[in-house]
């Protein structure tokens, strides 16, 4: 089997363990957990929108949240039913009143126009490296946040933007994972792909063997933008209303913690640190509260799981600071083959 | 009130901001000079400092004393984040660095959540820097420590620049900066002269906090993230790691924001920060070494 055939037949049986999760979790499990898988999931997508980029190609964006709130704020103006539009928006361009888009096209539009911000956002910043990119895409990120502030027609400025229909369910998210993680491996595991990493590991290596850098970092960074934009619409209907700053630096910080603790370089990893940070983020939660053990009461103790996980951030940094997987995929054994012709790469560098 | 009258207003408030954001900058400028890391951090020592002078002056400390040791307080925040957060990661690379002083920002501000709430409180500042001053029949008004702000940035520049070029400790930070490996050889002790720049840069954050909060009349834990973004602007504009671009890039941007919103329409005027921040990204991609060091080779 040669590896890209391995590799699809590894993401078939992802989408098959997908698919009977997404159908079967809500007649087994309870709500509460139901949920989580959810927002794990959505957080999934998120994460490995950023990793494209930020992993894969060396580009590290602290600005992708700024794509996932855009995404959230067009695919939430779209899809308000047209009766609740003039009570909420009543200033929006009347072609906008005239119609509400179901959640399937919605969620494209708002991908696609996120990923047409990242052109136009992406064809200057993608010039810049290493930490010139981060301070610039986290300008980016402020700046979308001051329009969306400042932009109260469309989004209600800084109150909170509601009236999204609730319409995220548990196969929904599945699904897009798996179309992520599709797209993304079959990119990722391509010529593409290796003028990707190229790229990451030594520009003017890459570029000397002929691989336009500008247009490898382009094509990343917007790809990423489109998952980011259509994981945005996910999160605008899982939660129904939101505001600015939901989308800002929390969020960007849970996120790259995700990533990085996984590993960046790794579609796997990105999982692997996705579940990892949100178990222990809700375990942390249902700390923070408070409980009881016995006679002995544990006061509530509001952002401590936030310094928690700061620490593990630090720790990582310092003791892994490739996260937990690095740039090795987790195949469990499924690509034994390929995974043999990694290590020797890996052992030639 | 006159058309001179109101511009002269603008460049006093722009001076006296200005001013805030230099001494932020300045001591963003000194942690990247010697380390060439961003220190996020840099924030949340304000907010210690300020919050160190409200919490003193609130069990009965005079407020002279408070100060002082509230900037104490920050140097010791400074202290301690460097050793147990910077140090083990000196060497990794860059962004690895970044992210850290992230993380550290976090769990700071968090611990400030913790531990004061994030309601804002009253900062107490005196009533003698409280009044205020009008010239030409009160079309231009300041308060004292709007004064007082401007005349501390002065008086703690001067000695700053007193430290860097006459003091063996600040002429070895200055080599450090230069060249870290280079000064090690020489017989530089490397580690010291980190921790000097680290005490001496967030006593300037604790200064700057505590004239920030009198300025704002409050304090919260998450106080310190504003005025960070913005003395990262200014400290970009001038020239990142040099102080008097750091500076220079402080009061442009002072100007910058008051003329935004002094002279512009309020439909445009409320797009400061985007407008300040499209500013820093311009600087980034056509002059990054900034408006004082525009050869400086610039690693990729």
């Amino acid at each position: 089997m040669s590896r890209e055939a391995r590799i699809t037949l590894l993401v078939f049986v992802a989408l098959v363990a997908g698919a009977v999760v997404a159908f079967g979790a809500p007649h087994v499990l309870s709500d509460y957990f139901v949920r989580i898988i959810l927002l794990i999931a959505l957080n999934a997508i998120l994460v490995l929108a950023l990793s494209l980029s930020n992993g894969f190609t060396g580009v590290f964006s602290l600005g992708h949240v700024g794509f996932i709130g855009a995404g959230a704020y067009i695919s939430g103006i779209l899809s308000i039913p047209v009766q609740q539009k003039m009570a909420l928006l009543p200033h929006l361009p009347t072609f906008l009143h005239a119609f509400s888009l179901p959640f399937l096209p919605a969620t494209l539009v708002a991908g696609l126009l996120t990923a047409l911000l990242a052109v136009v956002v992406g064809y200057p910043l993608m010039r810049l490296s290493g930490y010139f990119v981060s301070v610039a895409t986290m300008g980016f990120l402020i700046i979308v946040n001051v329009v969306l502030i400042n932009a109260s027609d469309f989004t209600r400025g800084a109150r909170t933007f509601t009236g999204v229909p609730l319409e995220t369910t548990l196969p929904w998210v599945m699904g897009w994972l798996a179309i992520t993680l599709f797209v993304l491996a079959r990119l990722v595991y391509s010529p593409f792909g290796r003028a990707m990493k190229a790229v990451r590991d030594d520009t003017i290596a890459a570029s000397a063997v002929g691989i336009g850098v500008l247009r490898t970092r382009l094509i990343a960074f917007v790809i990423g933008a489109f998952f980011s934009g259509v994981g945005g619409s996910l999160y605008a209907h899982y939660l129904g209303s939101f505001s600015p700053n939901t989308f800002y630096f929390a969020l960007t910080m849970s996120l790259i913690t995700m990533l990085v603790l996984g590993g960046m370089g790794s579609l796997t990893g990105a999982l692997v640190g996705v579940i990892c940070v949100s178990l222990l983020s809700e375990v942390l939660r249902s700390v923070e509260r408070g409980f009881t053990i016995g006679d002995f009461a544990v006061p509530a103790l509001f952002g401590a799981s936030q310094i928690v996980l700061g620490f593990i951030f630090i720790l990582i940094m310092i003791f892994r600071p490739k996260g937990i997987m690095g740039d090795r995929e987790l195949t469990f054994g499924l690509t034994q083959g390929s995974a043999k012709v990694n290590q020797t790469e890996e052992r030639k560098r | 009130m006159t058309k001179l009258d109101y511009i002269l207003q603008q460049i006093v408030n722009a001076v006296s901001l200005g001013s805030l954001y230099a001494l932020v900058a300045v001591g963003l400028s000194i942690v990247f000079g010697v380390l060439k890391l961003t220190n996020f951090a840099h924030g949340d020592v304000m907010m210690v400092g300020a919050f160190g002078v409200a919490l003193l002056v609130g069990i009965g400390v005079p407020f002279p004393v408070a100060v002082i040791c509230g900037i104490a307080a920050a140097a010791i925040a400074g202290f301690l984040i460097e050793r147990i957060a910077y140090r083990p990661i000196r060497d990794a690379p860059d962004v690895a660095r970044l992210l850290t002083s992230l993380a550290v920002t976090y769990i700071i501000e968090n611990v400030g959540i913790l531990v004061f709430t994030s309601s804002p409180r009253n900062f107490p500042l005196p009533d003698i820097l409280n009044t205020s001053w009008e010239v030409s029949n009160g079309a231009i008004t300041f308060t004292s420590i709007n004064l007082l702000t401007i005349a501390l940035t002065f008086v703690s520049l001067l000695l700053l620049g007193w430290f860097i070029t006459r003091t063996t400790t600040g002429l070895g930070m200055r080599a450090a900066a230069e060249d870290m490996s280079a000064a090690h050889l020489v017989g530089l002790n490397v580690n010291r002269l980190i921790i000097v720049a680290f005490i001496v840069a967030s006593a300037y954050a604790g200064l700057a906090g505590i004239l920030w909060a009198a300025q704002a009349g409050v304090v919260q834990p998450q106080m310190g993230f504003t005025p960070l973004l913005k003395a990262f602007v200014a400290a970009i504009i001038g020239g990142f790691g040099s102080i008097a671009g750091a500076l220079v890039g402080g009061y442009i941007l002072g100007a910058l924001e008051i003329f935004i919103v002094a002279f512009l329409p309020s439909s445009v005027s409320s797009y400061r920060d985007a407008i300040v921040f499209a500013v820093l990204i311009a600087f980034l991609l056509v002059r990054p070494g900034g408006l004082l060091q525009p050869n400086r080779e610039i690693k990729l």
